[in-house]
């Protein structure tokens, strides 16, 4: 088998470079087309009837005013009469037109006689949800009760982060034609070889009948890997439209509503420890809920895993809310801020630096990242200047605006994912590399193009990248962190094959035979005697006029040692507090990351900023507003769900952790681990400012306030 | 939204012809950035929608012995941009920076910033303006985080307007043009409490205009605003406190608090201006007048943080306008 290891760092030209994304310059003037940017020749738009309740039947549905509007193609009835629609938003009914307006405004005119039912749309306080609790068994490790009387320190307290939703600037959708015997479908997906096949069981069609093409997508977070109601509906539409493509992408409010959320996770929290800081004790009691089959518990003790004695008791609450979807790194952003946040409180206690008590408990954590995590905690500490600004709680000094430093922690698998490349070479010296894959805006083609220049010693720009086709080789989805670890280990494996096939065809003209040669710097020569060389053009040559073309696969159960899975990273915030005001300020953000070997140490960095932006949101802005009333989302919008701008954000200060020892681990997945531990990290430096818990997430300034008032009066 | 007939008048008086004598048959469309979002929601169905960006009488800011006339069409960047308002106006200045988006800063209006409907998600969720739903107001036992803490009648919404509280404190009058010719109101008598749940916020009628508004003379006049907004990119403020105050010597002679995003019209803190006069304007005097300031606020289940918030707003408007000159 030939070698496909890595090179070793200190001799790699192409992997390791700080190269800017290749579409950034198309994707920045808005060259770069999204399949919502589609208009298709005689094409249709189509519109969906949603239900205005949260929880409702269908009396009756009559369409046949729709059907009878200017410019209707098709109407498709998806809850007949007696479906009993489960949340606000659901959908109910689509229409095709020949434009936006009017397939809107036939939408208008389907009538609905509605039985409205009750609804419970808030979990916050769980004694006002009934029977929607559904309680898992106890999880008890160890004697938690002896284990607390033993205590020297006990700390008691409750912490929240509400519903979040993806907000995807493009937001879900497709245009499709389906005609004859084939459907062409351009989704923004995150799964381009997988979705036609999603598509095809829906609509009773092959799969190789599914053509996908996508090249750019606006935003998925994990909430588009599937074809959706809209998608498989949109087929049917355009069938029944006489084959005409029909595109629809949905509108702000109902993509908020519906196409995914971050479920919610609430807690009670009790920990005890010895006065060294040890902690010998947990106990929690949480829900957590992401529409109607409630919310899973997250991961806790988060990281700091394997507390001797624990009692874990969770509730999943079932809410008429819109479904959850994966959001990147699902259930890790509140596991850390629930035990981050409890972890800081019992240090405030204890009258210890919090990084002192993780660092004092990191043999709980799992044993390959205890080190990792003791590092990073040390250049974290030295990036935020934790030695001089850390104080303990509460900023003593005069003004009203407090600053504060808060610590968060993240962990991640990221193995690769199944993924096939195929590298052509040829005889003109072009190079193409082809994979069913998609490049979510994270630069998988740059770094598919620096793989591929790494191994046949070409420049990176000599390398052509084609993806976001199913026509291509497949590659599995991108979630999980996955791609990197994928698309970079077959690409490796495809360039070494394609290249060894050029090096059996060169080797006679240099006397010589293909175990002798290798690819650098733009020639083909002998190994220890560089002399001996063809250019690479002049090597590419020799293939007459027949392409090589070869394929490398990655084989998640036995990844040749090139991507494995396991991270750590520590995020430092620091924040200043106005407690006239209650509102919080972003002066700087750190966060120290592993993720094996780095590829483009510019996008890994420029991933975990905005993986440091998302915390941001997360922490002071976000938060889905649920009507008990009236069972709506309040803030179905951009502008009462808040999100930050540029001015808001403050420096991020990402440091990257490329030690060699990491690095020889091979490729591992980025794209979730940096979410994790920054609303924890915010959270806490707010309660180190203002020396009060914030209990609450996001950190609005009526919560802030709210928490100094309470402290008041206490 | 609604299909409807589009209408450029070059001229006030066309443009009071195409429009209606019956709310909701005709729209007026300047900046556009509220109307647009209106209409696609279905809040607003118009039959008509008539730009005025096109009549020219309705553009440019001048000074004039009235005082610093401004059209209604003038820009919010435009009005930034101003020589006249950053010297001498810096509270309608700093209200207007407050706009945090350049993008609504270029295209939005000061017609329009007084002209916009509230942004109570139970108006926009189509509740209609008081938030109603069989007859009962929404935000009462419902999530008022960003409502009323001077409800008015069964008002709980809150005016959205960025510009009127530092209008009405400077003293700033409105010019209006109807069928019947034109008239003149202080800006703070623009704006009403709508008796039911499909009335107006707004004093003038569905056949007239807005034209332009008049700011008196500030020379000698200590003016500021100060904003609680939580967010520095767009995001409507919290709370926003406007105050103007003429002082005798080094203590205030007469002064005007207005406060915004409080009530469903702007605040006028009578208590606080009685407060302050003769009084110097040091931080303990600005801290009482925030004090005052609040005096008979009502409070919801969700939005008592808001009295704290008008609190500081009024004593950091007063410390601000205690540093400027005049």
């Amino acid at each position: 088998m030939p070698n496909y290891s890595w090179p070793p760092m200190s001799t790699r030209k192409a992997i390791g470079q700080r190269l800017s994304r290749h579409d950034g310059i198309e994707k920045s003037t808005g060259r770069a087309k999204y399949n919502s940017d589609l208009n298709k020749p005689g094409m249709l738009q189509s519109a969906l009837l949603t239900s205005p309740y949260a929880h409702a039947r269908v009396r009756s549905i009559d369409v046949s005013a729709a059907e009878k509007a200017p410019g209707v193609t098709a109407v498709r009835v998806i809850a007949p009469a007696g479906t009993e629609l489960q949340w606000q938003s659901q959908e109910i009914a689509v229409v095709a037109a020949a434009t936006e307006p009017q397939a809107r405004d036939a939408v208008r005119l389907i009538k609905i006689d509605y039985e409205v039912l009750p609804h419970v749309v808030r979990e916050e306080d769980i004694s006002k949800v009934g029977n929607r609790a559904k309680p898992a068994g106890e999880q008890l490790t160890g004697d938690p009760d002896k284990a607390f009387k033993e205590a020297d320190v006990v700390n008691e307290g409750h912490y929240g982060i509400p519903v979040l939703t993806h907000c995807c600037l493009e937001s879900h959708g497709q245009v499709v034609q389906w005609n004859g015997d084939q459907v062409n479908y351009w989704p923004s997906t995150q799964n381009v070889s997988g979705i036609g096949g999603d598509l095809a069981k829906n609509i009773e069609l092959p799969a190789t009948a599914i053509k996908v093409h996508q090249d750019h997508i606006g935003g998925g977070f994990g909430s588009k890997f599937g074809s959706d109601r809209w998608g498989v509906e949109g087929a049917k539409l355009s069938k029944a439209s006489g084959g005409r493509p029909v595109k629809t992408f949905l509108d702000r409010a109902t993509e908020l509503n519906i196409a995914g959320n971050r479920p919610s996770a609430y807690a009670k929290i009790k920990m005890g420890a010895k006065k060294d800081g040890t902690i010998i004790a947990w106990e929690s009691t949480s829900w957590a809920t992401g529409g109607m089959g409630g919310g899973a518990m997250p991961p806790i003790p988060y990281v700091i895993t394997n507390i001797p004695n624990r009692r874990l008791n969770h509730s999943a609450v079932a809410t008429n809310g819109g479904p959850l979807r994966a959001w990147r790194a699902p259930n890790h952003p509140q596991a850390s801020f629930l035990t981050c946040a409890a972890v800081e409180d019992l240090a405030a206690k204890l009258g210890m630096d919090p990084i002192e008590v993780f660092v004092k408990n990191i043999e709980y954590a799992p044993e390959p990242r205890r080190e990792s995590y003791i590092y990073q905690f040390k250049k974290a500490a030295e990036l935020s200047e934790w030695s001089k600004r850390w104080h303990r709680r509460g900023d003593s000094g005069s003004g009203p605006v407090k600053r504060g430093l808060g610590v968060g922690i993240c962990s991640w698998g990221g193995a690769g994912h199944a993924s096939t490349c195929n590298a052509k070479i040829n005889p003109d010296g072009s190079v193409d590399i082809e994979l069913g894959s998609q490049d979510l805006g994270t630069g998988t083609r740059t770094i598919i193009a620096q793989v591929a220049a790494e191994t046949l010693g070409l420049p990176v720009n000599a390398v052509k990248v084609k993806l976001g086709d199913n026509a291509l080789p497949p590659s599995n989805g991108s979630g999980g962190s996955t791609t990197v670890g994928g698309v970079s280990s077959s690409t490796r494996i495809a360039t070494v094959n394609a290249l060894d096939k050029l090096f059996e065809k060169v080797a006679p003209s240099l006397n010589t035979t293909a175990d002798k040669l290798e690819a650098v710097g733009g020639k083909i020569q002998v190994k220890g005697d560089p002399a001996k060389s063809l250019t690479w053009a002049a090597a590419c040559r020799k293939l007459g006029t027949q392409s090589i073309s070869e394929q490398g696969q990655n084989n998640p159960r036995n990844p040749l040692g090139l991507n494995t899975q396991g991270v750590a990273g520590v995020q430092i915030a620091d924040v200043s507090v106005d407690v006239e005001t209650g509102v919080v300020k972003m002066n700087r953000m750190v966060a120290v990351q592993d993720c094996g070997l780095v590829v483009n140490p510019k996008l890994a960095e420029s991933q975990v900023a905005g993986a440091c932006i998302m915390s941001i949101c997360g922490a002071l802005m976000e938060e889905r507003v649920m009507d008990q009333q009236t069972g709506r989302v309040l803030n179905p919008d951009m502008e009462f769900y808040k999100l930050a701008g540029a001015a808001d954000i403050g420096e991020i200060i990402v440091h990257m952790d490329l030690r060699e020892e990491l690095d020889k681990r091979g490729v591992i997945g980025l794209g979730e681990p940096p979410t994790v531990g920054g609303v924890a990290a915010i959270a806490n430096a707010v309660a180190n400012a203002i020396g009060v818990r914030v209990p609450i997430i996001p950190l609005t300034p009526d919560r802030v306030l709210r928490a100094l008032e309470e402290r008041r009066s206490a | 939204m609604q299909a409807f007939e589009y209408a450029s008048p070059t001229s006030v008086k066309e443009a009071i012809g195409m429009l209606s004598s019956q709310w909701g048959e005709a729209d007026i469309l300047a900046g556009g950035t509220d109307l647009l979002a209106l209409m696609k929601e279905y809040i607003h169905t118009p039959k008509r929608v008539i730009n005025i960006k096109g009549i020219k009488e309705l553009g440019g800011i001048a000074k004039t012995a009235a005082g610093l006339r401004i059209g209604a069409t003038v820009t919010l960047d435009e009005l930034t941009e101003n020589a006249a308002v950053r010297t001498e106006y810096p509270s309608l200045h700093q209200a207007a920076m407050g706009v945090s988006s350049p993008q609504i800063r270029n295209m939005g209006t000061v017609g329009g910033d007084l002209c916009q409907r509230p942004r109570c998600w139970y108006f926009r969720g189509g509740h209609g303006i008081l938030g109603q739903e069989n007859g009962k107001s929404l935000a009462v036992d419902g999530e008022n985080r960003y409502h009323a803490i001077f409800p008015k009648s069964q008002a709980y919404y809150v005016n959205a307007s960025s510009l009127a509280p530092a209008l009405i404190a400077l003293g700033a009058k409105a010019k209006i043009a109807g069928p019947n010719g034109n008239r003149e109101v202080p800006v703070e008598q623009l704006f009403v409490v709508p008796s039911n749940n499909s009335g107006r916020e707004l004093s003038l009628a569905a056949n007239e205009i807005l034209t332009e508004i008049v700011v008196p003379s500030a020379r000698g006049v200590k003016n500021a605003t100060y904003e609680v907004r939580q967010k520095e990119a767009l995001d409507w403020p919290l709370v926003t406190a406007s105050v103007a105050i003429k002082m005798k010597g080094s203590s205030v002679a007469s002064a005007r608090v207005v406060l915004g995003h409080v009530g469903p019209t702007p605040v006028v803190a009578t208590e606080a201006e009685q407060m302050l006069a003769g009084k110097s304007l040091t931080q303990d005097v600005a801290t009482e007048a925030g004090k005052s300031a609040v005096n008979g606020a009502q409070p919801m289940s969700g939005n008592a943080y808001k009295v704290q918030l008008a609190r500081v707003a009024v004593k950091r408007a007063l410390l601000e306008a205690a540093k400027a000159r005049g």
